[in-house]
């Protein structure tokens, strides 16, 4: 995978994550594309673009659109898969999770996403040990917190 | 220290945290960007600030702010502080931040190093995660080097958690630091096997990503794998692994078998993996016809699902089969058809795909039709320009081998003229051009609808832009120009084409513009002076010398420089029509002759004039290369040019390619020149003379307009009409209709329909394209030379005699004794042949001990795989036997000392002990060999057999005349004799060539009688005497041995029976 981006339908950019090191000025010009021709489609239509080298993937939770884009040999419906147990993940993590969880947590959001993909490459295919794995770390954020103030 | 903690945490009570930034984001929604210019402001306040917290809130917020794209690369220092805190909260926001916002360039990466090293051996396995993780998003070759150790100890951490984690950034690291992969590799593989299945799955998707670079280093994997696969029960790590086989089944072909059970046994349990073994199998196992047809069935069930994704798919899973079986996705045009009219790009653009491979004679008319309509519904030019470029390869493909109206499809390219802001002007403009020029019985037509396109030249004016529609004009005045006597009104084009509008287009054009209006001025012309009133004429010229100022005042100058040629030529002509002189003659041989379309293949055809080396040097080479050229090839002279030719050619493809490249430019800007078609590659019909094939006029008794349709659907109606009426025809005349097909010009490949019943409309003569004279029409150019089964394509004839030539007199006596060798064995050898030829070169008996032979073998590889591992064995006679290192059974082979690149040779020796030398031997032998290509490796063998002549036990001894006469005055000697009849040679030649190929040497030669001499390894003399007279040699002969003598004799007739 080559980068991850969350984005509402009004095209605010929720969370971006790449895995591959573009500049900033190039990120830009990526995520203001995709997010217009991805808003262009209708709900109907398949989940999938051929975008320049590069296929596209999205999904529509509520009013959030998840797209991640693969190369030419990747599955597409893994991806799906994906972008679907990121959402279980976060929806268990915040209880129901919804568009406002991830705008005022969004390093939490990045955390979860990190532990699940690694370099474009799934992590951990275990949703417990994924959810394990961070309430631990949050816990030591806490512990040490609590101590040093 | 402790009042400063206090302070910092009351300084933090005042700050935002994000959660306020966020907040106050949203409240600020009209002045956004002044809100966060102060906000950032802040930061930087807090930034200066000793208080580590402070500054992690700030970094945190920073993080924020990047997001929503604000530049945040000046806090870069700021953020590598935050990570180096030794507290975890803040680590984590600053490994974070550093993952978002670092990139390649950012220069302060190098300052982390030590930092990310401490941290991933910390003992806390949370700050050893967070670390990798953020390593994986910014790791550079510099981090990548210096960390790659680190990271391999990690590989095998206690925890689970880390262990994952270090696997899946290796790929990371290999990518960048490839030295690395070496090393790690064994401890990834072990990783394979990991009792966690997430670190498991790790190691699968990294191995994945890196055999799918190059799969062929992971063949060896592959049953491991195949273990994984059928083990385990973790979905994602099931759709990587038949990914993985779907990369390595193409390099093994054992493989694919293997696989069809587990796999059809997962088809069943998911879907999402039904999707990769289609794929896997559709590239991996070209042979399994009846899965394949399996797989198209599913699929159909896939597409015709609601589910949009499914649909996606089954579609690309479909482009994918029809590379490799097109047949059995043909069947299924309706469907894609339907697909066409699917709301969703990503489908159609899909379905256009697959329907360029599902076209046939039958149904291009009606698919090319369907595509119009959708031309026309099209919304976005993207979509549309790809609509109309997949219209184009559909009709032009293979030659426009399916393409039976070559009138509508003119009317199809005039109609896409008309789409507007279309970027492929230039492409539909080739292909007028192509068809107008190679398709005879077209021009009429084609003309007279350039010439209205011209008229209404306005329409496409509007987009100047380049490659826009405006190219299609470039066609057209070219078509009328050079076509012009099929115009129905000159005049009225010509005037067209001088339009001042015109001086609006590209330069390009307008100067094919102005040379075009010049050739019609000619048509122009002639048609007038016929005409006894004179004053039409000099109105013509004086409409071009109105005209033409206005381009001579062009800024192109090519357009001003053919503005003023035509300018002063006309000016000229019209003084001379006042003088009443008939010119008109001499103005059209001005362009007069026809320019046929050259064949892209024309140039290599040009045979070489005689005595024309075209590898010789012109300049003597460097001396360093010379002693390589003439290494001594004793025996076999016909092979010398194969070694040496490869190092000129080389520097001749080079030569050729920097001549094309200079040619393709000069084309490029050549009007006249009709640049390949896309299909150019495809063999022209080289038929000769096509030129006499009738060529039957339109039948106009159709109406060719219809009212209130397009032209093109016109002709969709009276092609079925017409198909309508040969079938009611064909019904009637089933018995005339064979003798007449048996008759057509054109060659037909059959579609998958019955493609026979339909003829062309009228029949259409592709010009061939011009070859120069005495060129060979061959068609073997167009195969890859190197291509192995290539030889497998020449008849039997050709066959023999390639294999005389491989092995020249060794092999050519059984081939002339055996003809009715089968001929598949022939097959098998030839292609075996082609991987590698085994010559024996030399056979040399060794003075020194008269019980050895040696002989010299050339192994010449002509595959391009690798060859190695060669074994040589021979099956040992009583009488002779190879002689094998001490310690190794009489049935072992004996190993070639080298290996072989893909067109190398190289030449061994073999020792052989022989018993008796009087008799020739055939000793039967197999060379063992592993090719070894980028996709696979196989065993192969060759068999061969090893021909010892009586000759070869001969040795060239000089002997001196006296010796010779008391040799055979001693009276020990047998003899015999042995006539030839017909030999032509000189007799200078003959001599020398029984003592090259029987190795004597001769002792005396008075006029046409000569006496020649050798000697056996043995010692047994040999003694000839040679005459000749009328073509006819007699060879007397003596020797101590009358089977030796014999055999030898007969030798000496071969050799002179097969010149």
């Amino acid at each position: 995978m080559q980068f991850m981006l969350l984005f509402s339908r009004q095209g605010k950019l929720r969370l971006q994550k790449w895995y591959v090191p573009l500049s900033d000025k190039e990120k830009k010009k990526i995520t203001r594309e995709l997010v217009q021709t991805v808003l262009a489609r209708k709900p109907k239509m398949c989940s999938f673009l051929e975008w320049r080298d590069l296929k596209i993937v999205y999904k529509r939770y509520a009013s959030l659109y998840f797209c991640c884009a693969i190369e030419d040999q990747d599955n597409e419906l893994i991806t799906l898969e994906i972008i679907h147990r990121y959402v279980e993940l976060l929806d268990k993590y915040f209880g129901s999770v919804c568009e406002l969880d991830i705008i005022f947590n969004f390093e939490k959001a990045y955390f979860i996403l990190d532990e699940f993909l690694l370099g474009g490459e799934a992590q951990e295919t275990s949703k417990k040990n994924v959810l394990k794995a961070i309430e631990q770390a949050d816990l030591l954020q806490e512990v040490r917190h609590n101590y040093f103030l | 220290m402790a009042l400063k903690i206090v302070k910092g945490s009351i300084d933090r009570m005042f700050d935002k945290n994000l959660q306020d930034l966020v907040r106050g984001i949203r409240n600020h929604k009209e002045d956004e960007a002044k809100y966060i210019s102060t906000c950032i402001d802040e930061i930087k306040q807090e930034l200066k600030q000793d208080n580590i917290a402070v500054k992690a809130n700030a970094v945190c917020k920073l993080t924020y702010l990047q997001m929503l794209g604000y530049d945040v690369s000046w806090a870069a220092f700021n953020i590598v502080e935050v990570m180096s805190s030794s507290k975890f909260t803040y680590k984590r926001i600053g490994y974070l931040a550093a993952s978002q916002c670092f990139h390649e360039g950012t220069d302060v990466i190098m300052l982390t190093t030590n930092q990310i090293r401490k941290d991933l051996s910390s003992p806390n396995q949370y700050d050893t995660g967070v670390a990798l993780t953020g390593l994986s998003c910014f790791v550079t070759p510099d981090l990548a080097r210096d960390l790659a150790n680190d990271i391999m100890t990690l590989m095998s951490h206690t925890k689970p958690f880390i262990r994952k984690k270090a696997v899946l950034i290796m790929y990371k690291v290999f990518l960048k630091y490839p030295e690395s992969l070496r090393p790690a590799f064994p401890r990834l593989k072990e990783k394979l096997e990991d009792p966690d299945p997430g670190v498991q799955s790790a190691a699968v998707n990294v191995i994945c990503e890196l055999a799918r670079r190059n799969p062929k280093n992971y063949l060896s994997l592959a049953p491991l794998f195949f273990k994984l696969m059928t083990s385990s029960t973790n979905n994602w790590v099931l759709i990587k692994i038949i990914k993985l086989f779907g990369a390595l089944t193409p390099l093994e072909p054992r493989l694919g078998k293997k696989l069809i059970e587990p796999l059809t046994n997962l088809i069943h349990r998911f879907l999402s993996s039904v999707i990769a073994v289609l794929i896997s199998l559709s590239s991996g196992m070209p042979n399994h016809s009846a899965s394949i047809q399996l797989c198209v069935q599913k699929l159909r069930i896939l597409i015709e699902d609601s589910d949009q994704n499914l649909k996606y798919l089954g579609l690309l899973a479909m482009s994918k089969i029809l590379k490799t079986h097109p047949k059995s996705v043909q069947s299924h045009k309706d469907l894609i058809l339907q697909c066409l009219d699917d709301k969703d790009e990503s489908i159609r653009l899909r379905a256009l795909d697959l329907l360029y491979g599902m076209v046939s004679k039958k149904n291009l008319m009606e698919i090319v039709k369907k595509l119009m309509v959708h031309v026309d519904k099209a919304e976005g030019t993207t979509y549309r320009d790809e609509l109309l470029t997949k219209i184009i390869d559909i009709c032009s493909q293979s030659n426009y081998q399916y393409i039976t109206n070559f009138e509508w499809y003119i009317s199809i390219l005039v109609e896409l003229t008309r789409l507007e802001g279309t970027r492929h002007g230039h492409l539909i403009a080739s292909q007028m051009l192509d068809v107008a020029i190679r398709v005879k019985a077209i021009r009429g037509f084609a003309v007279l609808q350039m010439a209205t396109l011209l008229d209404n030249a306005h329409m496409l004016t509007g987009n100047t832009q380049r490659n826009g529609i405006c190219e299609v004009l470039y066609a057209a005045a070219w078509i009328c120009g050079e076509f012009s006597d099929h115009l129905e009104d000159p005049l009225q084009t010509l005037e067209a084409m001088l339009r001042p509008k015109v001086a609006t287009l590209p330069g390009h054009i307008q100067a094919v513009y102005i040379q075009n209006a010049a050739k019609l001025f000619a048509t122009v012309l002639r048609a007038q002076e016929g005409v006894p009133d004179s004053q039409k004429a000099q109105e013509t010229s004086q409409l071009l010398i109105d005209r033409l100022p206005l381009f001579v005042q062009s800024a192109n100058l090519e357009v001003q420089e053919r503005a003023s040629c035509v300018l002063q030529l006309v000016k000229y002509i019209q003084k001379l029509q006042q003088k009443e002189v008939a010119v008109a003659e001499e103005v059209s041989a001005l362009f007069a002759g026809e320019l046929n379309p050259v064949a892209p293949k024309a140039q290599k055809k040009v045979p070489i004039p005689e005595g024309l080396d075209l590898d010789a040097w012109i300049n003597e080479p460097p001396s360093e290369s010379e002693s390589e050229d003439e290494k001594p090839r004793a025996v076999f002279s016909q092979e010398e040019p194969r070694h040496t030719r490869p190092r000129h050619t080389e520097v001749d493809e080079k030569e050729l390619a920097r001549r094309r490249e200079a040619r393709k430019q000069e084309q490029a800007n050549n009007p006249f020149y009709i640049k390949a078609s896309p299909s150019s590659q495809k063999v022209y019909p080289e038929v000769p003379g096509v030129e006499h094939i009738p060529v039957v006029q339109i039948d106009l008794s159709v109406p060719l307009k219809v009212p209130g349709m397009p032209m093109s659907d016109q002709y969709l109606k009276m092609e079925e009409e017409r198909r309508q009426k040969e079938k009611e025809e064909k019904k009637k005349k089933e018995k005339k209709k064979k003798k007449e097909k048996r008759g057509r010009g054109r060659k037909h490949e059959s579609g998958p329909e019955s493609e026979e019943d339909i003829t062309p409309a009228h029949t259409v003569d592709i010009v061939t394209e011009e070859m120069p004279e005495n060129a060979l029409p061959s068609d073997d150019d167009d195969k890859d030379p190197n291509d192995p089964h290539k030889a497998l394509d020449i008849d039997l004839d050709k066959l023999v005699q390639l294999l005389v030539l491989l092995f020249p007199h060794y092999f050519a006596e059984m081939w002339w004794k055996k003809k009715h060798f089968p001929c598949s064995v022939l097959l098998m050898l030839l292609y075996l042949r082609a991987l590698l030829s085994v010559q024996v070169y030399d056979i040399q008996g060794n003075l020194q001990d008269g019980s050895q032979v040696v002989v010299s073998v050339i192994f010449e590889n002509k595959s391009t795989s690798f060859l190695k591992s060669m074994e040589f064995n021979v099956l040992d006679s009583l009488n002779s036997k190879l002689q094998r290192p001490d310690g190794a059974g009489p049935h072992d082979g004996l190993s070639v000392p080298f290996q072989l690149p893909p067109g190398v040779s190289n030449e061994a020796r073999f020792v052989f002990s022989v018993q008796s030398i009087v008799m020739p031997q055939k000793l039967k032998g197999t060379l063992t060999f592993i090719v070894k290509s980028e996709e696979s490796s196989t065993h192969e063998k060759l068999d061969f057999k090893l021909h010892f002549t009586c000759t070869s036990y001969l040795i060239t001894t000089p002997c001196y005349s006296d010796a010779y006469a008391k040799l055979l005055e001693s009276g020990d000697l047998k003899s015999s004799s042995v006539r030839l009849e017909g030999v032509s040679m000189s007799f200078h030649h003959l001599l020398a060539r029984i003592c090259f190929h029987h190795h004597f040497s001769v002792v005396e030669r008075i006029d046409s009688c000569a006496s020649l001499y050798s000697r056996s390894i043995q010692g047994h003399h040999v003694c000839l005497l040679v005459k000749t007279a009328d073509q006819t040699v007699s060879i007397d002969a003596k020797c101590d041995e009358p089977s030796l003598l014999g055999n030898v004799l007969d030798e000496i007739k071969q050799t002179f029976s097969m010149c």
